[in-house]
């Protein structure tokens, strides 16, 4: 059961009400719960932000460490001891702003984690401050005349740095993201799925999506599936207000990490 | 034997199976020497992106339960800072030697010095403490590095080997025996919480993947390992506890050596220039001197320097412009020589007995 891999005694939890994070971590459980993984040989591995704060309402071993540097503890905790399963969860700010050098190397070295990336385009938890994923014109707090900076593809990112597992969903698509974990976790090396989810406290209050609900349609009428838009586009550029969702790459390059098939 | 690579073999001595590093002179040979040995002993030895990374990676190694290094000097020193801070808060048994070089920035990266030892102590942000010894010789390189783990398992803690380049590549005919002591951490008690000291205010350590389910934060936690940031008491009653684990026994695992306890002039050294300090005190025998040489610099044993009834002056030969100089200088009520040398080269004899004349002569050096 999915609520036996939650504390208890850790609620009630630190999100905003609206948030997307608990759609994510409750996704995340499901497709472990799914594939009959032992508590005692899970662990959970975060940096910093709100997204990193999911691994100690998770009932199992987990390092909450610094900042962006999830992936380098998670590399550690992984090639020591290959039999432990090491899922990491992450922000776009933790992971691709402090943290980018981490996973491009993570993605290099194909070490064979699932990190599940909550991608709500801000820093919710210092106040919403632009993060490296802010699209071009949204408001923040250190954009307040709108970002101007192009922000990073993550997926995109990880595919061109070499992973094995690559998806996108949004915190609406809620059984695509579980299948994409399922898939994640079962392809052998580095595992990378992005989820755009939304932030109506930090970031949506700024940026017209103030309700939850309105957040939600937003992603949903912006995401763009990667298999139609492949067939159907003829090689033309997505306009720049949509993004694309699905699978991204599912390949078998060496890896590290892996454990033993004994 | 390279002093390098005494520090990798006293890692491997002491059942050392991971290593994470990132090449910098003058401590890359401890990473090549274990990139050579570990994967033929099942270890495992990986090239980080970055200082950052590799301490990230010994403190994720070592929560597995294996005993986990990485090596470095002043500039990767400088950026392992955050995460020693994050192995200190919780509890992290790692080793780290630096190879220390000139600075500061990237200063003078093949020549020796002993700029870090207040940033050892205190380069971290908040308050902590921690474990840092100093070789003087390699066979010291090989066996400091062994009681290194020893002592970050017994107070889960990070513990430094502060070497220098002078002993990092210096070679000398050392003597390996055939099995150190090893200590591993006392385990952690059934019904007992992660973070619940003992008597010892040491929690008991279990690794993951033994069904203990421990949460690992680097936030205010209590004992269950649950982040509990904004209650004074939480933070204070865990910071002293940090501290007073390590500073509570300074005295009782102080690692020295003291020669002539009549002496009326005492060298306090550390690392090489306890090799000039020998030459002009036992080989010179400079009238009235004798010396304390310090094998673990932090905790600081403040009382090994009343061993002295005689002394007329303390004299800090070190290389910088007076660290430790200062921390005898707080413990004591009798002149202290800072003797800093910075540039890279070692004090020569002649130096520090000029020192000694000076004083006994009624003269301020």
């Amino acid at each position: 059961m999915r609520d036996d891999w939650l504390r208890a005694d850790r609620l009630p939890h630190i999100y905003c009400a609206g948030c997307g994070n608990g759609t994510i971590m409750n996704c995340v459980l499901e497709a472990v719960d799914q594939l009959g993984w032992n508590m005692d040989e899970t662990v959970f591995v975060s940096g910093i932000g709100c997204s990193s704060r999911a691994p100690g309402y998770i009932r199992t071993d987990s390092l909450h460490t610094t900042h962006g540097r999830a992936l380098a503890f998670a590399t550690g905790v992984k090639m020591a001891n290959p039999s432990l399963h090491v899922l990491v969860f992450t922000g776009d700010g933790d992971l691709s702003a402090i943290g980018g050098n981490h996973f491009i190397h993570a993605c290099r070295r194909n070490i064979d984690l699932t990190v599940v990336c909550m991608n709500n385009y801000i820093y919710g938890m210092t106040g919403g401050q632009g993060s490296p994923t802010t699209p071009i014109g949204k408001t923040s707090t250190t954009t307040p005349y709108g970002a101007a900076e192009m922000p990073f593809d993550l997926a995109e990112l990880a595919v061109a740095a070499g992973a094995n597992y690559v998806a996108r969903w949004t915190s609406y698509h809620v059984t695509e993201l579980t299948k994409a974990v399922v898939a994640g976790i079962q392809t052998p090396g580095f595992s990378f799925i992005e989820v755009r989810c939304q932030c109506p406290t930090s970031y949506g209050r700024r940026n017209k999506y103030r309700q939850p609900g309105d957040f939600i349609t937003y992603l949903r009428e912006s995401a763009v599936l990667k298999d139609r838009w492949d067939r159907s586009s003829a090689g033309e550029e997505l306009p720049s207000e949509k993004f694309l969702i699905g699978e991204f790459v599912r390949r078998s390059r060496p890896a590290m990490g892996v454990p033993d098939e004994a | 034997m390279q002093g390098n690579v005494a520090c990798a073999e006293g890692a491997l001595a002491a059942g050392c199976t991971f290593f994470a590093g990132y090449p910098i002179t003058p401590s890359t040979e401890v990473a090549e020497h274990m990139a050579a040995k570990l994967p033929k002993r099942k270890g495992c030895f990986i090239q980080m992106e970055d200082e950052i990374a590799s301490m990230a990676a010994i403190i994720g190694a070592a929560w597995t339960g294996v005993r986990a290094m990485t090596a470095t000097s002043g500039p990767g020193f400088s950026l392992m800072m955050e995460n020693i801070g994050y192995a200190v808060m919780s509890e992290t048994p790692c080793v780290l030697i630096n190879v220390q070089r000139g600075g500061p920035s990237t200063g003078q990266p093949t020549m020796a010095a002993q700029g870090d030892m207040m940033q050892v102590r205190f380069g971290s942000h908040g308050d902590f403490s921690i474990i840092a010894l100093a070789p003087s010789t390699v066979q010291e390189c090989f066996e400091l590095t062994a009681k290194a783990f020893n002592l970050a398992d017994q107070f889960r803690c990070p513990v430094f080997l502060m070497a220098d380049e002078v002993i990092g590549h210096m070679r000398e005919r050392i003597t390996i025996p055939d099995s150190v002591q090893i200590v591993r951490p006392k385990p952690l008690q059934e019904g007992m919480l992660p973070f619940a000291p003992e008597d010892d205010l040491i929690p008991g350590f279990a690794a993951f993947g033994t069904g203990r389910k421990i949460p690992v934060t680097g936030l205010t936690h209590n004992e269950k390992g649950y982040p509990d940031s904004t209650n004074p008491a939480r933070h204070e009653s865990l910071v002293r506890r940090l501290v007073d684990k390590i500073e509570t026994v300074r005295h009782s695992i102080a690692d020295y050596e003291i020669v002539n306890e009549e002496a009326e002039y005492v060298f306090v050294c550390y690392g090489s220039p306890v090799r000039t300090v020998q030459e002009v005190v036992q080989r010179a025998k400079t009238p009235g001197t004798g010396y304390l040489h310090l094998r673990m610099i932090w905790p600081f044993p403040e009382q090994l320097l009343s061993r002295f009834p005689n002394v007329k002056a303390f004299i800090v030969p070190e290389l910088n412009l007076g660290m430790i100089s200062r921390e005898v200088e707080r413990h004591v009520c009798v002149p202290v020589i800072s003797a800093g040398k910075i540039g890279g080269e070692l004090h020569a004899p002649d130096e520090l007995v000029a020192i000694v004349e000076q004083l006994r002569s009624g003269g301020c050096p």
